[in-house]
């Protein structure tokens, strides 16, 4: 474990931009999904991060809880996620996202 | 008596509730319709004959804050209480007032029980009498009214109900027509009026006539000149002068009783009543009044001699009564405002008469109006003969008949007062009345009936509810000028309405004393005059379409007639065309203002709508065009949600360390 907290926010920033890239890119809806669960985790490395070097006394015990939390919402947010392309898919037959414009409507 | 004063607002509320009741059930009614509408115009005419006499003897309490006029002033309620603008609804009955409403409920009154007769067989009956009493309704208020806003109101009122009337067989497209044309040509008047009681409003803060009346000297005389031009506007409008004067003739398409009532006797002398309630702003403006002069004696001239060849025996009354109206205006303009009133009075007797005989006469020969096919009738229809021949006598101002006093007096009084062109045109026109009104009985009650013989046998006299009001207005077309006009120079009509006169003639004159009454200098001289000129049209007519009283006889001589036309064609042509001025309104006003009217519209459709519609179509555009920033996927908004982000963050970053 480095002791520098700037190599864990980079690795972070990493993570969350691969995701932003692939969630912006990516033309299939599961791997959308997949680039979702990238950014989050990033994220969550952030949080740890910032926990284990925070100053307080119970910082990194605070960062380990917001991290557990993300970590139960994005399962959430995963499964909710995977229903709907599901449903989707069964409508429009394909899981690339560009065919989904019935919004314009 | 107080209790009379209290009865002055039944004046117009019994007329209003027996329009109100007979527009209401009278269709039930049927031919019992009449009953309301004439008992409600017998009360009003006794209470105004009451009132009347209380203030003409001077018996009624004096008017406040007047030095010498007797009377009474109501005050009903406040109908516009607006901070500074308030209107009051209230009555004044001066003598000026009393003088109209002699005229008004007397006259009202013998129209109504001669409708029952007249409009007898009529399936709008009831239709009739509620707008008759809608109309004694409007013009008594008129009278009244003590505040120019509500006189504004009845002027509408009248013209609404003169619209109704004329409009009356509305079926009949040239009653239609005409109605629609008489209210349209008076609202061209009524403009001018509005807008004068709008700058009186402006200038002196208040509508109530007495007021106005008293304070109108504190104005400049640009203003009092242009109140009182603007007045007289919406007079021209409602006593038909010239340019306006187009409406009373086709308004001769309503019935009869109508044209007697309205067209005759009261409404087209509202005009007449306005300048003189308003005397004192003429008087601070003396080339208003030279205009009142020049445009009533033009106008007297211009009708009579239209009357002179017209052949439907209503429009041959219709022009003389413009003639004679404008004869009351020649007389306001040269300041002989007494004698203005006493013709108004007279000539609603003698010409009311002589609307209703000229019903009784269409009645006989079967609704029709062309003289060419009468004649011969003075035989058939002797009461009518009588009463019409004592009602032209007194119009052509024969002696001692009513028409000849009020004639003279307004002869006389404007060539003393310096207008000698109104008395020249005055004294022609006098010639031309005798004329026209003696070629009106000429063929129609003397020679030889030249209609259709069925018509003949079957002619006969109207029913007594019918003759009986035409003998009640010969008395008065016999005896009113004496009764009012004499003793010559110091006249009864002269008493009455000095009060009213007084205030303005002191400014008009400027307080010199009027030269005393010579009846053996150049009064005597004037009447001798007039008399002859009557005369001598009188004999002229006897002599070219006959005549028959009694041991005077001479046979019509249309060969004569035809000659003497023919030696005069421009003018012959221009009198029984009317001097064109329908037709020139027609070019002006329909063709020249349609063609207007259609560039407006071009105008409007293509540069007005035109830009609306294309700023809406623009909008659409736009609309249709930014909708394409709405693809519907999902990435492309996440897209935008990233840069927007990126764009706050790096904006704050940037801003806060900078």
């Amino acid at each position: 474990m480095s002791d520098s907290l700037d190599a864990y926010l980079v690795l972070s920033g990493m993570l969350f931009a691969i995701g932003s890239f692939g969630f912006l890119a990516r033309r299939n809806a599961i791997s959308m999904l997949m680039s979702i669960e990238l950014m989050l985790n990033g994220v969550n490395l952030a949080i740890v991060a910032f926990g284990a070097f925070g100053t307080a006394a119970s910082a990194a015990a605070e960062g380990s809880i917001v991290a557990l939390m993300v970590m139960a919402v994005a399962a959430a947010e995963a499964t909710v996620g995977l229903a709907i392309v599901i449903a989707i898919y069964r409508n429009k037959k394909t899981p690339l996202v560009d065919e989904y414009d019935s919004m314009k409507q | 008596m107080a209790d009379l004063e209290n009865l002055i607002p039944a004046l117009i509320v019994l007329p209003m509730a027996g329009f109100l009741i007979t527009a209401l059930i009278g269709r039930r009614l049927g031919k019992q319709a009449h009953w309301i509408p004439v008992v409600a115009i017998f009360a009003v005419w006794l209470i105004a004959m009451a009132l009347c006499v209380q203030v003409l003897t001077g018996a009624a309490p004096l008017i406040p804050d007047s030095n010498s006029s007797h009377g009474y002033v109501v005050h009903w309620f406040t109908w516009i209480p607006a901070d500074k603008f308030t209107v009051d609804v209230g009555f004044v009955v001066d003598e000026l007032t009393a003088c109209l409403l002699i005229v008004v409920t007397t006259i009202g009154l013998l129209v109504h029980i001669y409708s029952i007769g007249y409009m007898s067989h009529d399936p709008g009956y009831w239709r009739f009498f509620a707008y008759l009493n809608l109309f004694m309704f409007s013009m008594l208020l008129l009278v009244l009214a003590s505040s120019f806003l509500v006189v504004f109101v009845a002027w509408e009122l009248v013209g609404l109900c003169s619209y109704l009337l004329i409009g009356f067989w509305y079926r009949k497209r040239s009653a239609a027509l005409a109605a629609k044309k008489a209210f349209i040509v008076n609202r061209v008047g009524d403009v001018g009026f509005i807008l004068g009681i709008m700058l009186i409003f402006v200038s002196l803060g208040t509508l109530d006539i007495r007021e106005v009346i008293h304070r109108i000297g504190e104005l400049d005389p640009t203003t009092i000149t242009i109140i009182a031009l603007l007045i007289f506007a919406g007079a021209m409008g409602k006593s038909a002068q010239f340019p306006l004067h187009v409406w009373l003739p086709d308004a001769m398409e309503g019935p009869t009783p109508v044209s007697a009532l309205i067209h005759a006797a009261t409404m087209v002398n509202a005009g007449i009543y306005l300048v003189a309630r308003a005397n004192p702003i003429f008087a601070h403006a003396q080339s208003a009044l030279v205009v009142v002069a020049a445009i009533g004696i033009f106008t007297a001239i211009l009708a009579a001699s239209i009357a002179m060849t017209q052949t439907d025996i209503k429009r041959v009354l219709a022009y003389s009564t413009l003639s004679q109206l404008g004869y009351m205006f020649a007389a306001f303009g040269v300041g002989a405002w007494t004698a203005a009133i006493f013709h108004l009075m007279t000539h609603g007797f003698f010409k009311g008469l002589l609307f209703l005989g000229s019903g009784s006469v269409i009645h006989a020969v079967h609704e029709e109006q062309d003289m060419r096919k009468m004649g011969g009738l003075s035989n058939k229809i002797p009461i009518t003969y009588v009463t019409m021949l004592i009602g032209s006598l007194a119009i052509a101002g024969i002696p001692p008949l009513a028409g000849f006093f009020s004639k003279d007096e307004i002869l006389g009084e404007s060539l003393k007062a310096g207008f000698f062109w109104v008395w020249a045109i005055g004294f022609v026109v006098a010639g031309m009345t005798a004329f026209y009104m003696f070629r009106l009985m000429g063929m129609t009650f003397w020679g030889v009936f030249r209609g259709p013989k069925e018509v003949w046998d079957r002619i006969h006299e109207s029913a007594p509810v019918m003759t009986g009001p035409l003998v009640l207005l010969a008395i008065p077309s016999m005896f009113l000028g004496m009764f009012l006009g004499l003793p010559l120079g110091a006249s009864r009509i002269n008493e009455w309405l000095a009060p009213i006169f007084e205030e303005g003639q002191s400014i008009l004159h400027g307080g010199a004393a009027e030269p005393a009454y010579a009846l053996f200098g150049i009064d005597g001289v004037l009447i001798i005059a007039s008399v002859t000129i009557a005369t001598i049209g009188l004999l002229l007519a006897w002599r070219l379409f006959g005549v028959g009283i009694g041991p005077i006889r001479l046979p019509s001589r249309p060969e004569r007639v035809r000659d003497l036309s023919a030696r005069v064609p421009f003018l012959y042509r221009a009198s029984l065309n009317k001097w064109w001025f329908d037709d020139l309104y027609h070019v002006l006003f329909m063709v020249l203002g349609g063609r207007l009217a259609a560039a407006m519209w071009w105008f409007d459709r293509e540069v007005i709508d035109g830009a609306v519609n294309a700023l809406g179509e623009a909008t659409v555009d736009a609309g249709r065009g930014l909708r394409q920033v709405q693809t519907g996927r999902v990435q492309n908004y996440a897209l935008g949600i990233a840069i927007g982000l990126i764009v706050m963050a790096g904006s704050y970053l940037l801003l806060a360390r900078g």
